[in-house]
């Protein structure tokens, strides 16, 4: 393992199970050199929101939401008041006139809710004595309200006065998006396992006359096979959900029907000396989609350690790599560039760039994994005709940069464009991630400045 | 005989006659060092003299007025440093160019005696026969007894070296200036003291007689009187005039320091002269005490009858140096001379180079921090030390408060009985001794029997005490010479470095370091391979305290009586005497104190103090002053390792990087350099900022190479808190940010593996040696700079060589950065169109180009570069704020911290001072001297924040630096904002900084030209640099660190394994 120690340059890739990953410690397209330890908490970070371009808040396991200034690093604020660790967090932002202010929501296992005023720090309002926790927060800006799941779903508006609440399933809401036509689209963690369909529902927010909002169920989506763990929109028209086992679903968004159905199989099909090797079928957490993001286009999907990219437009897949990280990938985003990032569970954040594929007869991609595609026609016709992939719309997910810094699991992270990167993780610090050339611009332009101010040396 | 002694003129010729732009080809004044005279080729090293003694020394003399001129002490106090020399003969020769012509005695038209305030007369003379030459400052102090109360002393800086005292004179002249200082205010504390007491005789005398003459008078037969009764009558006048006397003298003594002083060396400090106005004003009435209450009484001095006419006892001992200044004072005294000797240490060169040193240092307060240690040098210490005996000055009242309760005239130790009882001679005074020692209780009941016994010895004074005059019969001499106003010889300009010195947060912590450092100059120097420990060198005893006492002098006996108490006996309450209780003295005998013959050791007053372990270790244990400040300095460290910062880097140096262990480590980087073929790459990591991790299992051996290559760590803060020598735990990657060596300890323990995976999993961040194979895994370095201090084929043999080989490079380099950091158009866009790529363009081809660097070179200037920029962004943050308190702090001692002082430092000489400074080294200072990198401190005053406001927070860092998005203030127009568009970085830099800068514009790009930036270094250095301004780290940095945390930089290099 530690061969290098004894002498092999080479070896150091032994860290990574896949030596095909290593990238070595030459980066040239990594122009994140330099870090930042921002320490405060006592627990688990998990999540990470954007105040504005260069605030952000941070909170975890401690129960604390922190507020930092991503470009000195210093930590704006402490916001204490939540006794147990925070389910979840959004930004929420409202326009009156001119002025935009964000203020945070945040939702702890303690059962409250609380809104808070980033610049003063204070708790402006708070919820407590919820019948259960909140998992997720939806803030609905055109209706100026914004929804809670937990074991039921809240309606609440900006005053925190609960405008209606629904239960919609006996289980609990993991993540809710917004559609269109008043529409929210929430998904359950199944908590029964023998309830095999896992369920998609999207209640209908109804405004009746006056400013009374109800909520009730319009249809109850259960096309996949097991518990939903990502969902996400993808544009107007379109979101897209994915189970454990690897099902992702394009929904439209009108209509709710099924746009398009991928199963990741992740199948090794180079059988021969591999099928040897390969112990059972692919377990299911491998296939497992943790997370979904998209940028309207293209859409990623986290899928056990491996990354998977798919056109939304072309519906087919446009990149993928199986063993991305040495560990479960727990989120990922689309760089403006075209790239990639993805962080994991091994610790680290990996930079990804889709390449066009130099050899279309690369056979690595000949069948990885299987996949199914359904027409919305035949969704239920008879059995999948397994597709060889065509190759020509494939390209590579190269490994373009890692960032290292972080001993345990990277949590989230959330990027400032130039300004840099703010990865959270389980060893209870946040690492900003910076690029030496701009920070030492700015300190030298604080150094003129300064300069100036005492006037000369 | 004596032969006239050639007295050699000193004259400074001033040269104010160019006024006007100075060349900048004329190297500065504080450069220049004198040409040596080239005269028929005379080698410089030719040992030209043939004096008797190997190394210089201070001689202190004094003229006896029973002996004639005697030496007094040496310092050093070694016999060995002024071996066979005739220190007799040479104090004749000193003490006989006195200068002084003091005036003594009753000037016409007074009836009162008059003290004569004699200004310290300085004056360089040579005896080129002995081939010895001194430095002699004359100086005169009071004593009661004495003829005139004048006694002179001298204090003599000898050296074989006649340049070197010419050279030297008006730093000498300064040091011994304030040595004298401290010494006489001691001396007029002591003096006030005894003339107190004295009149407290003398009124209690006057008790006495009137007593007696009244019943003389009621004995005798009415309207007639006897002859008794006249001579009663008599003696009662006389002593009447003989208070009235005295109290002028207390008056003029304690009226002392507003005298219009026309020494401009004498060190003034404003609170002594508010505080002996007050005491003017409060004119001092000992009859104010003798109106008090028992219990006052009872801590109060015991008046004893004394004769009425003020005999000339001929025969009486005279006070020595130690009584006849109070005790602290008198260490302080020997502490500055002590330090004095070390500053002049080494032969003219030796000086001439340091002092080169430190003005160049100076010079480059901004990059100091990067490799040299802190300007904690002699002015510093100097006026630490000058601090001393002022804060002496003013300490004591409030100490007097304290110490007052606890005083306990505690029995003598055994060994003072044993004095008693081998002593003869007085066997009632051993007999009172004995009462006092079974308890002080019994001071109050045995008053009369003390007033009994005092007249026996009064009247065995009378006579001229046979066994007392054949004791110290050899001293019996004609009286010494006469002082009165003298004008100083050499009128020097005042106080050239001590006032206006920088206040540097840890001044103790310098002064330790500076006294170390000039030890180690000593031996660096090859002066002294011998060097003596001062530290252990016990003090020879002052001649003087094998002078038999005077047992029937009562004066002496008070001198001794207040010599040997504690300070309880508080120079303040002499001054001071109706608001101060008088402490309570033991009416000891001075045969308490009187040496055993042959037992020199016994001699000093210090031994049997009955205050030790009460208060001031220093001044009770026996050791000598300056072992009480090696203690002192060590405590100092003790404290500073202690701080705030030991959390930081708890297995540091423990202490302050002293240029000793620095030149040690010269040795140990030599041996690495020339063992490791690859050492060129280790430096560079350590250079361009990469932490180094030595691994091995042998923890000498890993300790050994982290303190040889800690000189190579660039600011490595002034405890070393960059630098970690012996970790035995997995480091996590905020060490990475904290440390820039680690020594790691390799076990095999499963702890051992995690500690090789954190090895492994920040690989890139690393690199890493191992001891044990000789390997080092890090990037390879392909530049030129560092090649001729990693050369394992140098020819350099010694550490030191190298040592200073290794300075002279890096300050090289650390210049080179500091022009980097400074130079505008590197930094600010030219154009209002500039990207920042493309001022980092011109930032690359100013590095490569202008000072023909290769790419990893760059980074090692860069890495510098960012330092300095960060050093400087934190430490002048809010500087100007902080630091002036603390001036103020220091310069005029406020009760607080006299308080603060009393209660936990046991020295207020030398400890008060120590403490003063530790409040604020533990605020963090030195910790975090700008060592973490505190990205952006200045954050919020970055452009795009400076933007926002106006144009709604949206905007991106380009925009933001980009001024043409519209109205909205850019960086540029920030920093020049009267020039408009066409800003060029030099118009954009002038108003700024005020010219200081200029030079830089030469070095613009455009310009072009083999224009080398050091040329330009000097005069951009040399502008308006006041140090205040970049010497107060703490305070504002660590309100800031604890908010904006460190961050590092790295490059992403693969890295080559590299063997033997």
């Amino acid at each position: 393992m530690l061969r290098w120690i004894l002498g092999g340059r080479e070896a150091q890739g032994s860290v990574e199970k896949n030596p095909v990953l290593f990238i070595g410690e030459e980066q040239p397209k990594n122009w994140f050199t330099e870090l930042q330890v921002l320490k405060g908490h006592f627990d688990i970070v998990r999540f990470l929101v954007q105040i504005d371009d260069f605030r952000f808040a941070s909170a975890g396991d401690d129960g604390l939401v922190l507020v930092w200034n991503v470009e000195t690093g210093e930590r704006l604020l402490e916001l204490r008041g939540h006794s147990q660790q925070i389910t979840a967090m959004t930004a929420y932002t409202h326009t009156s006139g001119e002025n935009t202010h964000t203020s945070l929501i945040t939702a702890s296992s303690d059962r409250t809710l609380s809104l808070w005023d980033p610049e003063t720090g204070n708790r402006v309002q708070t919820v407590s004595d919820l019948q259960s926790s909140v998992k997720c927060l939806l803030v609905l800006e055109r209706l100026c309200v914004w929804v809670s799941g937990g074991n039921e779903l809240c309606v609440w508006n900006r005053d925190f006065q609960l405008q209606c609440q629904s239960h919609l399933v006996s289980q609990g809401i993991s993540a809710t998006v917004e559609l269109p036509k008043n529409c929210i689209a929430a998904s359950c963690i199944l908590y029964e396992p023998l309830c095999c369909p896992c369920i998609s529902s999207e209640p209908r927010l109804t405004m009746s006359t006056g400013s009374r909002l109800s909520v009730a169920e319009v249809r109850r989506l259960s096309d996949h096979q097991d518990s939903i763990h990502a969902l996400i929109n993808i544009n107007d028209g379109l979101f897209a959900s994915g189970s454990h086992v690897g099902e992702l679903i394009l929904w439209d968004a009108v209509d709710w029907t099924i746009m398009a159905y991928e199963h990741i199989l992740w199948e090794e099909s180079q059988t021969d000396t591999q099928a040897e090797i390969r112990l059972a079928a692919p377990k299911p957490s491998e296939m497992s989609i943790q997370q979904l993001t998209s940028d309207g286009e293209l859409m990623v999907a986290a899928v056990g350690s491996g990354l998977y990219v798919y056109s939304v437009i072309t519906k087919s897949v446009v990149a993928y790599r199986k063993t991305a990280h040495d560990s479960n990938v727990l989120h990922t985003m689309l760089l403006p560039d075209g790239g990639l990032m993805s962080c994991s569970e091994d610790g680290s954040v990996r930079i990804w760039e889709m390449q066009d594929l130099l050899l279309p007869a690369e056979p690595a991609s000949a069948g990885f994994f299987g996949m199914w595609t359904f027409g919305r026609s035949n969704k239920q016709a008879g059995p999948p005709v397994k597709k060889v992939l065509e190759l020509p719309s494939l390209r590579t997910l190269e490994l373009t940069g890692d960032l290292i810094g972080h001993s345990g699991a990277v949590q989230m992270f959330v990027s400032f464009g130039e300004k840099g990167l703010v990865t959270c993780s389980t060893d209870h610090l946040l690492i900003a991630w910076k690029n030496r050339e701009r920070e030492s611009h700015l300190r030298s332009l604080a150094l003129f400045r300064k300069l100036e101010e005492n006037g000369g040396l | 005989m004596i032969g006239a002694p050639d007295v050699v003129a000193f004259t400074k010729e001033d040269d104010f006659g160019e006024v006007g732009y100075p060349n900048p080809w004329v190297v500065p004044e504080e450069f220049s060092v004198p040409l040596f005279p080239s005269n028929n080729n005379a080698n410089p090293w030719a040992k030209t003299s043939y004096a008797k003694f190997t190394k210089d020394f201070i001689l202190i003399s004094e003229f006896s007025e029973q002996v004639g001129p005697q030496p007094l002490l040496t310092i050093p106090d070694d016999p060995k440093v002024f071996g066979t020399f005739d220190l007799n003969y040479f104090s004749l020769r000193i003490m006989s160019v006195d200068y002084q012509a003091s005036f003594v005695g009753h000037p016409t038209g007074s009836g009162y005696p008059r003290l004569s305030f004699v200004e310290d007369s300085r004056v360089v003379l040579g005896d080129s026969k002995e081939g010895a030459f001194a430095y002699v400052h004359h100086l005169t102090l009071y004593d009661l007894e004495a003829r005139g109360f004048v006694r002179p002393f001298c204090m003599a800086y000898v050296s074989a070296d006649e340049r070197k005292i010419m050279l030297q004179f008006q730093e000498l002249s300064l040091l011994f200036s304030r040595a004298s200082e401290c010494l006489k205010t001691g001396n007029r504390r002591a003096f006030a003291r005894e003339l107190q007491r004295k009149l407290r005789d003398l009124e209690y005398t006057r008790s006495v007689l009137q007593k007696e003459e009244g019943l003389q008078r009621e004995a005798g037969p009415q309207g007639c009187y006897s002859a008794r009764a006249v001579d009663k009558a008599n003696e009662l006048a006389a002593m009447e005039k003989s208070i009235y006397e005295h109290r002028d003298l207390l008056r003029q003594i304690t009226s002392y320091p507003l005298r219009p002083r026309r020494d401009p060396h004498a060190a003034h400090c404003q609170h002594c002269v508010t505080e002996s106005q007050r005491h003017r004003d409060a004119p001092p009435g000992p009859d104010r005490d003798t109106g008090e209450e028992a219990g006052q009484r009872r801590q109060s001095y015991t008046p004893q009858l004394i004769k009425g006419k003020s005999a000339k006892c001929f025969a009486k001992r005279l006070k020595n140096l130690t009584e006849l200044c109070e005790e602290r004072f008198y260490e302080a005294t020997v502490e500055l001379l002590n330090h004095t000797e070390r500053c002049f240490r080494g032969d003219l060169c030796y000086l001439y180079t340091r002092r080169l040193d430190r003005a160049l240092r100076r010079k480059q307060n901004i990059t100091n921090f990067l490799f040299e240690e802190e300007l904690g040098e002699e002015e510093e210490e100097v006026a630490v030390l000058g601090r001393i005996f002022c804060s002496l000055n003013h300490t004591v009242g409030t100490d007097s408060h304290i110490h007052t309760p606890s005083i306990v005239l505690c029995p003598e130790p055994p060994e003072s009985v044993e004095v008693l009882e081998v002593n003869p001679p007085c066997p009632d005074n051993s007999a009172q001794q004995s009462e006092a020692l079974t308890g002080e209780e019994r001071l109050e009941s045995s008053l009369s029997d003390l007033t009994m016994e005092t007249q026996d010895q009064e009247s065995s004074e009378e006579n001229k005490d046979s066994f007392s005059s054949d004791r110290s019969g050899g001293e019996e001499e004609e009286e010494g010479r006469e002082g009165g106003d003298q004008t100083p010889v050499f009128l020097l300009e005042a106080e050239e470095g001590g006032e206006g010195e920088t206040h540097r947060v840890c001044e103790r912590e310098g002064e330790a370091e500076g006294g170390a450092e000039t030890e180690e100059g000593g031996a660096e120097t090859e002066e002294g391979g011998a060097e003596t420990e001062e530290g252990d060198g016990q003090r020879v005893p002052d001649p003087e305290l094998l002078v038999q006492m005077d047992t029937a002098c009562c004066m002496s006996q008070e001198g001794f009586l207040y010599n040997s108490s504690p300070p309880d006996t508080l120079p303040a309450s002499g001054l001071q005497p109706g608001s101060l209780p008088l402490p309570l003295v033991v009416n000891q005998e001075p045969q308490a104190l009187l040496p055993v013959q042959g037992d020199y050791g016994l001699g000093s007053p210090h031994c049997p103090s009955p205050g030790a372990g009460l208060d001031l270790p220093v001044s009770s244990s026996g050791d000598t002053t300056s072992r009480g400040s090696d203690q002192d300095g060590w405590d100092c460290t003790m404290s500073a390792s202690t701080g705030s910062e030991r959390a930081g880097s708890p297995l540091g140096y423990g202490g302050l990087v002293t240029l000793r262990q620095k030149k040690r480590a010269g040795q140990g980087a030599l041996r690495f350099v020339r063992q490791y073929p690859f050492a060129l790459h280790a430096l560079w990591s350590l250079l361009s900022g990469r932490t180094l991790v030595v691994l091995g299992s042998e923890e000498g051996r890993v300790r050994r190479l982290v303190s040889a290559l800690a000189l190579y760590v660039p600011g490595p803060g002034r405890c070393g808190e960059r630098v970690q020598p012996w970790l035995s735990c997995p480091f996590s990657l905020t060490d990475l940010q904290r440390w820039k060596l680690i020594g790691l300890q390799r076990m095999a323990s499963p702890v051992g593996t995690s500690m090789l995976c954190s090895l492994s999993r920040y690989s890139r961040y690393i690199s890493v040696l191992d001891a044990d194979r000789k390997t080092l895994r890090c990037p390879g370095y392909r530049g030129t700079l560092l090649a001729n201090v990693a050369d394992h084929r140098t020819r350099l043999r010694r550490g030191s060589t190298y040592f200073l080989h290794l300075q002279n490079v890096l300050s090289r380099l650390a210049s080179r950065a500091f022009l980097l950091s400074f130079t505008h158009h590197l930094h600010l866009p030219i154009s209002h169109l500039e990207q920042r790529q493309e001022v980092e363009e011109r930032t690359r081809g100013f590095l490569r180009d202008q000072l023909r660097l290769g790419e990893d070179d760059c980074s090692i200037l860069m890495y510098l570069s960012q330092l300095i920029t960060q050093h400087y962004l934190d430490s002048t943050s809010g500087g100007a704020v902080t630091t002036q308190p603390h001036l103020e702090k220091d310069n005029t001692p406020g009760t607080t911290q006299q308080d603060l002082e009393a209660n936990n430092i046991l020295d207020p000489a030398t400890g008060g001072a120590v403490n003063q400074q530790d409040p604020e080294s533990n605020t963090g200072g030195r910790v975090n001297t700008g060592q973490y990198l505190d990205p952006t401190t200045g954050g919020a005053i970055t452009p795009e924040t400076g933007v926002e406001p106006t144009t709604g927070g949206a905007i991106t860092p380009e925009t933001g630096v980009e001024p043409t998005t519209g109205g909205a203030i850019t960086p540029e127009t920030d920093v020049e904002p009267t020039t408009g568009g066409a800003i060029t970085p030099e118009t954009g830099v002038e108003p700024t900084t005020g010219g200081a800068i200029t030079p830089e514009t030469g070095v613009e790009p455009t310009t072009g030209g083999a224009i080398t930036p050091e040329q330009y270094l000097d005069p951009t250095t040399g502008g308006a640099i006041t140090p205040e301004q970049y010497l107060d780290p703490t305070i504002h940095q660590s309100a800031t660190r604890s908010r904006a945390p460190p961050s590092f930089t790295f490059n992403y290099t693969t890295s080559l394994l590299y063997k033997i």
